[in-house]
């Protein structure tokens, strides 16, 4: 199981896997809001913590169809599904390896971000606590959908529609908890809520991801 | 006997060709009977005035909205434990009507709402759970379109309900949660079940027994409808065998 997360792992930081891909875009959303909404840092820093969560959350299901529909296309994963390894620990190991590529660095320069929409000094912290928290659960939830429409042809949109209303509990929560942070309140609800939910998809999605590759292969 | 004959598809057909019509017919008439008595031999509500009436299309549809979901996340396990074609076929088959339940039930809320609340729509908990419950129905609808191996489909679909059913419960609460945040709609809350009196709440009855028969006689018809369309199937693929 280590050698697949080291192979998944090299295989999306060399070129053609897109790593960094996810990262440009979230940077890209964070430039183009304020365009939209007006440049006063009023209301930026009003909504910036839920730009960065939207962001982080777009910038996530990005990249979800790169985890399964590459191993898809040349075979790899039927030769992991008759693997000695459990399909459910493949699954689990992909969702970690795009977690690893994908929300780790997003939480790491959602501060710098954060400068540039105008985020209020005491929400960094929330921020990055409430997402380094959420985007384990969003790279679990968006290996199950990628699972679901792994035999789908041209499945990106398809996939996109059935894991943004799963993302909705994971946003809800992430968010509010940023948001308490940088208007200074207690944020310890949301953010357990939060990791809650994050146990919990990392804990049960495994298993039906697994079962929806097995459907979906045969 | 148990009801799992009922699984057997030839057994479904001659049951449901027999009981058919009469479900039609007695869905039409009691819709009819609720929704004309509703509308035309209730008093307007002292407040309300006549937009009370609404109550009469949109307690109908939201109930069946969610009571739907529920039954294919029924069907979908029965399909993944226990393999009866029907059961799967009954989802999918009741899939749209869901979706148009829901659809009926937020066009009708924003009617009222627009000269009730002032507005078409207010991020309330109950308004955007039931839009994620729209969207949780597109994608479902759109999965079982999208593959061309009708049992990888009704496994997926069937894996999609039931974690979509966990995560709409959560979504749920989650919105209540988020809505407090705001600290909105003390209003909008109100249970409207101690609100209304009988003179309303008779018709409502009616209507609401008229639309979860007509809602049966739906399901029947396209269940009949897929069960024909895969024999149809079957038929074509023996035919290009030969």
């Amino acid at each position: 199981m280590i050698a697949l997360l080291i192979r998944d792992l090299r295989l999306s930081v060399r070129s053609g896997g897109g790593f960094g891909l996810g990262l440009v875009f979230f940077l890209l959303v964070a430039t183009l809001v304020p365009f939209g909404v007006g440049a006063e840092t009023a209301v930026l820093s009003r909504i910036a913590a839920g730009i960065l969560w939207v962001g982080a959350l777009l910038a996530c299901l990005l990249s979800l169809d790169r985890i399964l529909a590459l191993d898809h296309e040349d075979g790899s994963l039927d030769l992991l599904a008759t693997a000695p390894i459990p399909l459910e620990g493949v699954v689990a190991v992909k969702a970690l390896a795009h977690w690893v590529v994908t929300g780790l660095p997003l939480t790491l320069v959602s501060p710098v971000l954060g400068v540039l929409l105008n985020l209020p000094a005491p929400g960094y912290a929330p921020l990055v606590l409430s997402l380094l928290l959420g985007t384990p659960a969003l790279s679990a939830i968006g290996t199950f959908g990628a699972a679901l429409t792994v035999g789908v042809k041209r499945g990106g949109l398809l996939m996109s529609l059935l894991v943004l209303p799963l993302y909705v509990p994971t946003l809800i929560f992430g968010a509010e908890a940023a948001r308490r942070g940088a208007d200074g309140l207690v944020n310890g609800t949301p953010l357990l809520l939060l990791a809650g939910i994050t146990a919990g998809t990392i804990a049960l999605l495994p298993f039906a991801s697994a079962a929806a590759i097995r459907a979906g292969l045969r | 006997m148990s009801i799992w004959e009922y699984a057997n598809p030839k057994r479904f057909m001659q049951t449901s060709a027999a009981i058919l019509p009469w479900v039609s017919v007695a869905a039409v008439l009691l819709s009819v009977a609720g929704l004309v008595w509703g509308f035309f031999f209730t008093p307007d509500d002292y407040r309300q005035g006549s937009t009370v009436k609404i109550i009469y299309l949109h307690v109908p549809a939201a109930m069946l909205a969610i009571n739907i979901w529920i039954m294919m996340l029924v069907t979908s396990l029965i399909w993944l434990v226990r393999r009866h074609h029907v059961s799967a076929l009954a989802a999918k088959a009741a899939a749209p009507i869901g979706m148009t339940m829901t659809l009926v039930a937020l066009v009708t809320g924003a009617f009222w709402g627009q000269p009730m609340w002032g507005t078409w729509w207010a991020w309330d908990p109950r308004l955007t759970s039931f839009l994620i419950l729209f969207l949780f129905y597109l994608g479902y609808i759109a999965l079982w379109e999208a593959i061309e191996n009708p049992d990888a489909a009704a496994d997926l679909t069937s894996v999609l309900c039931l974690v979509g059913s966990v995560f709409a419960l959560l979504s749920r609460y989650a919105v209540l949660f988020w809505n407090q945040g705001l600290h909105q709609g003390a209003s909008l809350s109100m249970d409207r079940k101690e609100n209304v009196s009988d003179v309303f709440w008779v018709p409502l009855v009616v209507t609401i027994a008229g639309f979860v028969l007509g809602f049966v006689a739906l399901v029947l018809l396209r269940t009949r409808t897929e069960i024909r369309s895969r024999r149809l199937r079957a038929l074509e693929a023996r035919e290009r065998m030969s």
